[in-house]
């Protein structure tokens, strides 16, 4: 169910923009309110709704279980945790869920990337990256990393 | 330059009498455009129309005197101090920018008004006039610069403009404008002065007489829409949100997926508010 975001609502702070792993919540260019650029590449990982402080950001159900009319309200808590859904059907049966927020205390989900050895060559010719080559440069040769390549993460970047 | 009513030193060149003809113009504007975004956006009709559903949804009535309680705190913490913010700096960068512009309003009002053609008797209102323009310059070229999404999520250059951009650029621009007005007319006037006033009055007649393509008219629907929130709160109707999960209720504890905050903690922590993600 990818995500929507009423506009009368938003007041265009941005942190679904920030937040958006998929980086389709964009600033309208004219009214500077967000909106879903792409719901086709949406995650449905609900971050922007999560993060939204006015509640302007809900999801817009498949046709095969809430067809048009229906509604799909969400409300989170994040003090306790909890992220409630109201699903209104079009013929005005309605389900409520109530779910756990699952995000982990700050500086607790960091993978520690930086702490694992450079990839191989071996890993490099991988058959598991064999859709790949534009972005691991294969073409030209060795094996890339930021530190070959001077390059350096920003900060507030956990590798 | 704090000390000084510019305006009846400026009574010289021009009429007390046009100034004031000038001032009233641009409250009719306001009032005019503000009628106008109203009936061409149909944004009252839009209002009522959820107010009118926020009532069929209502699980309870709420009362005359708990709507007055209502309307109460709407102005004291929505309007006052614009509650509804939760980015800090984004608060306050507003309350500077809103304070300022009435401050700056209402000493242009004393001033034009009261006395123009009198230099001697400005009172406190010529500091309060340049304290407000000056609130606002902070407030505003914070926003503009730092805080504004386009640039401080979207990484946008800060000089990108867009038609949203109207009421804040034209506000920023009045004030400024104004300041170097008094300034310029404050060491000795001259042909820079005249500039600056040219200047100043366009900047002013923009913001006012921008109103239907501009925000300047949210002063007046926010807090409505701030009040009617409350209201959809008070009678239950939530606007169509679920109702706020108690994990001390047996029920709400036994509710799907509920199992798995049985042993969590009552008070989960800020999660996603915690940092600003500034990782792009």
């Amino acid at each position: 169910m990818p995500t929507f975001v009423y506009m009368t609502s938003c007041d265009g702070c941005g942190h679904c923009v920030d937040i958006c792993p998929s980086d389709i919540m964009h600033i309208d260019p004219t009214y500077r309110r967000a909106y879903n650029i792409e719901p086709d590449m949406c995650w449905e990982c609900y971050s922007c709704v999560k993060a939204c402080p006015q509640n302007a950001i809900d999801a817009r159900g498949y046709a095969d279980f809430a067809p048009l009319g229906h509604s799909v309200r969400v409300r989170r808590d994040e003090e306790k945790g909890t992220i409630s859904w109201r699903v209104k059907f079009r013929n005005g049966t309605e389900k409520n869920f109530l779910s756990p927020i699952t995000t982990k205390p700050w500086g607790t989900g960091y993978p520690e990337l930086k702490d694992e050895p450079a990839p191989s060559n071996e890993m490099r010719d991988s058959q598991h990256l064999y859709s790949e080559p534009k972005y691991i440069r294969m073409d030209d040769g060795d094996v890339h990393t930021l530190e070959s390549n001077k390059l350096k993460m920003k900060l507030g970047v956990y590798y | 330059m704090f000390t000084t009513n510019h305006f009846a030193e400026l009574s010289a060149t021009i009429s007390p009498s046009v100034m004031q003809a000038y001032v009233i113009l641009m409250v009719l504007l306001v009032a005019g455009g503000t009628l106008f975004d109203v009936i061409h956006k149909q944004s009252a009709k839009y209002f009522f129309r959820k107010g009118k559903k926020s009532e069929q949804n209502a699980v309870r009535n709420v009362s005359g005197g708990e709507k007055v309680s209502l309307a109460v705190k709407t102005t004291v913490s929505d309007v006052l101090t614009s509650s509804e913010f939760c980015n800090p700096k984004r608060r306050v960068a507003h309350l500077l920018g809103m304070y300022g512009f009435v401050i700056y309003l209402i000493a242009t009002i004393v001033m034009v008004f009261a006395d123009p053609a009198s230099a001697d008797s400005p009172g406190i209102w010529p500091f309060l006039w340049a304290v407000g323009a000056l609130m606002v310059c902070v407030g505003g070229y914070w926003f503009w610069f730092f805080i504004r999404v386009d640039v401080s999520s979207e990484g946008q250059s800060p000089f990108r403009v867009i038609r949203a951009d109207l009421f804040i650029l034209s506000l920023l621009a009045s004030v400024t404008f104004g300041l170097i007005w008094a300034f310029t007319q404050s060491s000795g006037g001259g042909v820079w002065s005249m500039i600056f006033l040219g200047l100043y009055l366009i900047a002013t007649t923009v913001l006012f007489a921008g109103v239907p393509w501009s925000k300047f008219s949210h002063m007046f629907f926010k807090p409505a829409a701030a009040y009617q929130k409350k209201v959809a709160v008070a009678n239950g109707a939530l606007d169509n949100l679920p109702r706020v999960a108690d994990r001390t209720d047996p029920e709400d504890r036994d509710r799907h997926s509920m199992e798995l905050l049985k042993d969590a903690p009552l008070n989960m922590g800020l999660g996603i508010k915690r940092e600003q993600p500034r990782h792009y």
